[in-house]
């Protein structure tokens, strides 16, 4: 609760914020904001909670909403240490980007902690509605605006698709209740299946997992790339924690009725995701395909729904965000964002390029890096659950996704060229080397994170 | 302890060396580096009373159950002996190659080291896939890096068939993993599934065996080794053919013979034919080329397909010859690439065509030469004889399958094709006219005369008296045996 409240009241400060601080103050503010939010998280994750606020069962703050809770958070903070600067290019309104991405953060934590439909419903929509408007801040830009309308249209569609699920489950089983459904014996009504799976594709549209994409290269494309950092990051993963634990709370029982059609979800957003990937020229798009080929992965933990999976949805979760929103941040800063754009990046700033090797090699899974437990606890949930046949499929796509990896590697270190990188400071250095050291460290270490799970 | 060490120097060696600045202090560090890995391997030879220190062992991943574990037993012993002799060898004969960012190529050498010793010392599934994958990650950036004009198609092309196979590598441990009564990936636990039932056995196998038989690798999943060999700089190429291909091996012999021996012997058939078409094809090819490098690669091949047959044909005998000729190749191989990068440094090419008559300008060189060909040919009294001649006549003893003739003989036609094309070598590069290119030839220089007669020492010190390795190597090739044919023979009296 206590991320809730003080992200929701920054929110609100960051609001008026801009009436009369400069730029600069406005960061600082939202850093010194968001520093907060984090540590108040952290004080609710050891016990100290400073509201006590009865719910009424609708929202439950058990170790695995607090722990996703501060990695969203800190993500945010890192998100915000890296491209906070770059948001002045976006427009005028610089108080308001903060403003909302706040409010974006509430819907998140809401989002990993629901345990009623309602609540889960309120939480994907404050989420949602920010993100809207963020997509379409840059006003002078036509591909912004068209981006913002496909967005939201496509959002209102699923919106309306969960609202509609929600409304037969609820006719189903009497109860908004994730935890208390109780269902008649024998056969599972059918007004409770058809709810359920309108939850699913709902739920298969806000995370981008196919047949429900569609919407994603052109909204990451046409956002303002600081903004699809952001999107692409903590906003998906917060949907992956709400999907599994919608899963997990309210449908763990009748998994015959679901299970199959998950897996070829996965199936096809692996396939769809990595595939598209390889014939993308610009990294913008790259990144947007292997967010939907890393979402496939992310879901193999709404497949399972094994202890071992939670774990691993969370590892995947920083991992994955974290290595993400380091490449986008040097994308934002670059002129040209084809792979050509990268040529020669290695000579002029090793730097940076070598953290960009970390975050690459993390997003493709290779051992040492956070990325590759994240996957391999994935892998692991979906052979203990006897499907060999969809791990061999996930890996087989996992060595596609290599190809399109290496492919900036390669441009940044083996190709001629004279990409350069304008006004770096020597913080932005630092931020990126700690984050590209986190990454190791988790890779070599995950108990570092998983600890907290359990104390 | 020791073996904690071997591991350690190497790789703290390597994270070094990104931090030095001057070409020399680099190339001496490396050299010193790869030095005390030799010592350390020496000792742990030797040191046969001492057990404990040749193994290691602490928690890793807690949850997941996996330690991270070494131990230096028969085979680890003699392919970490391998390895840390080959590096040595390797920095003294390239001591007079200049390389951009010499920081950058020495640091990803040591650190494939390091991979190297880990993947033959780990007892712990996750551990093995964790060293097997750092041994791979160096050799693409020094490959794409340091290598030919083609060097980064290649390299892409080497990178993708790999790590394909070891992701598949990893589901199968994985697999095995769920299978262990107690949720271990210690090696021990592996061992003690051999009789797991019916398709487990053979999905575990093929899973595995992909990836092992890239490595190696066996037809048809070798189509990346000759562009790759060629691509890479010559230092990595020894590397590659020399060490790594020994990954792919010693993974057959560790990681499936015993852990799914039903499997094995009932595809055994299938894998030796694929090992016998490959020997004759890649030596028919390796007649054709050209190239210096190509023409050692479709070798490497052949000699690495009668490897396959021999694990295979699950002998005693066959085992030890194969434990045996593991370290013979790795020594003869990179005497050849020696040669092949010395031909190169001075003449720059490698076509055969365009090559001829050294042998009286650099009469050195075409002794240290004949002497590798004709170790590689197997000739008795070289050390590759010994290790050939015991798994031909494991190939030819075994009772597990019945065209154990027909693989022999296909087998050892690739001897006389090898001596063909490896005659056809000797002659066309050492007699002959000498041409423009040729005409102002001049010897080798010490460090390299110092790198070769080394390899040329070792090839008749085993060539003569290879007992030293047979005593390494048999106690091993009797467990591994024992394990395997025991699950096998009940299979097989049911």
């Amino acid at each position: 609760m206590n991320a809730i409240i003080f992200s929701a009241v920054s929110g609100v400060i960051m609001m008026f914020s801009g009436f009369g601080l400069k730029n600069s103050a406005v960061r600082s503010l939202a850093l010194a904001l968001l520093s907060l939010v984090i540590v108040s998280a952290v004080f609710e994750l050891r016990g100290i909670a400073f509201f006590h606020i009865n719910t009424g069962g609708m929202l439950s703050f058990d170790h695995f909403a607090l722990l996703f809770t501060l990695i969203a958070t800190v993500s945010t903070l890192v998100f915000f240490l890296l491209s906070a600067r770059d948001m002045e290019k976006i427009g005028l309104n610089y108080s308001d980007y903060f403003a909302l991405i706040f409010f974006v953060l509430s819907g998140v934590i809401i989002s990993a902690s629901f345990q009623s439909l309602l609540m889960l419903f309120l939480g994907i929509e404050i989420m949602s509605i920010p993100l809207y408007i963020l997509t379409g801040s840059d006003k002078r830009s036509l591909k912004s605006n068209e981006a913002s309308l496909k967005y939201f249209l496509m959002g209102s569609f699923s919106t309306g698709l969960m609202l509609m699920g929600i409304a037969l489950i609820y006719g189903a089983a009497g109860t908004f209740s994730t935890v208390n459904i109780i269902l008649p014996e024998g056969k599972v009504p059918v007004l409770f299946v058809t709810g359920l799976l309108f939850l699913l594709f709902a739920l298969s549209f806000k995370v981008s997992a196919a047949p429900f994409h569609f919407w994603t290269p052109d909204v990451y494309d046409g956002a303002p790339t600081v903004i699809t950092s952001f999107m692409a990051t903590v906003v998906k993963a917060a949907g992956f924690i709400a999907f599994m634990r919608l899963f997990s709370d309210a449908f763990r029982t009748i998994g015959g009725e679901w299970k199959l059609i998950v897996a070829i979800v996965v199936a096809a957003t692996l396939f769809i995701g990595n595939i598209t990937a390889v014939f993308q020229q610009s990294v913008k798009r790259m990144l947007a395909y292997s967010s939907i080929s890393q979402a496939g992965f992310m879901m193999l933990a709404v497949y399972t729904l094994t202890a071992e999976a939670k774990e691993g949805l969370l590892l995947y979760g920083a991992a994955y965000s974290l290595a993400t929103i380091g490449i986008f941040a040097v994308l934002a800063k670059m002129k040209d964002y084809t792979f050509d754009g990268f040529n020669g990046f290695a000579k002029q700033q090793p730097l940076v390029a070598a953290t960009l090797v970390i975050f690459l090699l993390s997003l493709a899974g290779i051992p040492l890096t956070a990325g590759f437990l994240s996957k391999f606890y994935m892998l692991s949930a979906t052979v203990s659950v006897g499907n060999v046949w969809l791990a061999v499929f996930a890996v087989l796509m996992a060595a596609i996704s290599v190809y399109y990896y290496f492919r900036l590697i390669q441009a940044m270190y083996f190709k001629d060229g004279t990409a350069t990188l304008p006004s770096v400071s020597m913080g932005f250095k630092v931020t990126l080397v700690a984050v590209a050291a986190i990454t190791v460290i988790l890779g070599v270490y995950p108990n570092l994170l998983l600890y907290w799970l359990y104390f | 302890m020791i073996v904690l060490l071997l591991f350690l120097v190497p790789l703290i060696g390597g994270l070094v060396s990104f931090f030095l600045r001057e070409d020399k202090a680099i190339r001496g560090w490396a050299l010193l580096v790869s030095f005390v890995a030799l010592a350390l391997a020496i000792v742990g030879n030797v040191s046969s009373t001492a057990e404990t220190s040749l193994q290691y062992s602490t928690p890793w991943l807690g949850t997941l159950n996996s330690n991270f574990a070494l131990k230096l037993d028969g085979l680890g012993k003699i392919l970490c002996l391998l390895t840390a002799v080959a590096y040595p060898v390797i920095f003294l004969s390239t001591w007079n190659s200049t390389y951009r960012k010499p920081y950058n190529f020495f640091g990803l050498m040591l650190l494939t080291q390091a991979g190297l010793i880990g993947v033959f010392t780990s007892m712990d599934a996750l551990a093995f896939y964790f060293f097997w994958e750092l041994a791979l990650i160096p050799v693409y950036f020094l490959c794409s890096g340091w290598g030919g004009e083609r060097r980064v198609q290649a390299t892409f092309k080497f990178f993708i068939y790999t790590f394909t196979g070891s992701v598949l590598m990893l589901i199968g441990l994985l697999y095995l993993y769920f299978l262990t009564p107690d949720r271990s990936f210690s090696i021990e636990s592996f061992y003690r599934l051999a009789e797991i039932k019916g398709w487990n056995q053979s999905l575990v196998f093929w899973l595995l065996f992909g990836a092992f038989a890239v490595k190696m690798p066996i037809f048809p999943f070798h189509t990346w080794q000759p562009d790759t060999y060629e691509q890479s700089p010559t230092a990595v190429t020894m590397v590659l053919s020399g060490l790594m291909v020994k990954m792919g091996v010693y993974g057959m012999i560790r990681w499936v013979m015993p852990v799914v021996p039903n499997a094995a012997w009932s595809w055994g058939d299938v894998v030796s034919t694929l090992a016998v078409i490959g020997v004759v094809y890649a030596s028919i090819l390796a007649i054709q080329q050209n190239d210096l490098k190509r023409l050692i690669a479709y070798s490497s091949i052949a000699h690495i397909g009668i490897m396959a047959l021999a694990i295979f044909s699950e002998t005693h005998i066959a085992l030890q010859g194969v434990m045996m000729q593991m370290f013979n190749h790795g020594i003869n191989i990179i005497g050849l690439w020696i040669v092949v990068e010395l031909i190169e440094r001075q003449f720059g090419t490698r076509k055969l065509s365009e090559l001829g008559g050294l042998a009286a300008k650099a009469p050195s060189l075409a002794i240290l030469l004949v002497v590798m060909a004709l170790a590689n040919i197997s000739l008795p009294l070289t050390n590759a004889f010994v290790g050939e001649f015991m798994m031909f006549s494991g190939i030819f003893g075994t009772t597990l399958t019945k065209y154990n003739v027909v693989f022999t003989v296909f087998a050892l036609l690739s001897i006389i094709l090898a001596a063909v094309y490896m005659l056809t070598m000797i002659q066309k590069v050492f007699f002959g006219e000498v041409n423009e290119r040729t005409a102002n030839a001049v010897d080798i220089r010490l460090s390299e005369k110092l790198a070769l007669s080394i390899l040329v020492v070792l090839v008749f010190a085993f060539g003569v008296y290879p007992q030293p390795l047979l005593n390494i190597t048999n106690g091993f090739a009797e467990s591994i045996i024992n394990t395997s044919t025991k699950a096998l023979s009940q299979t097989l009296s049911r």
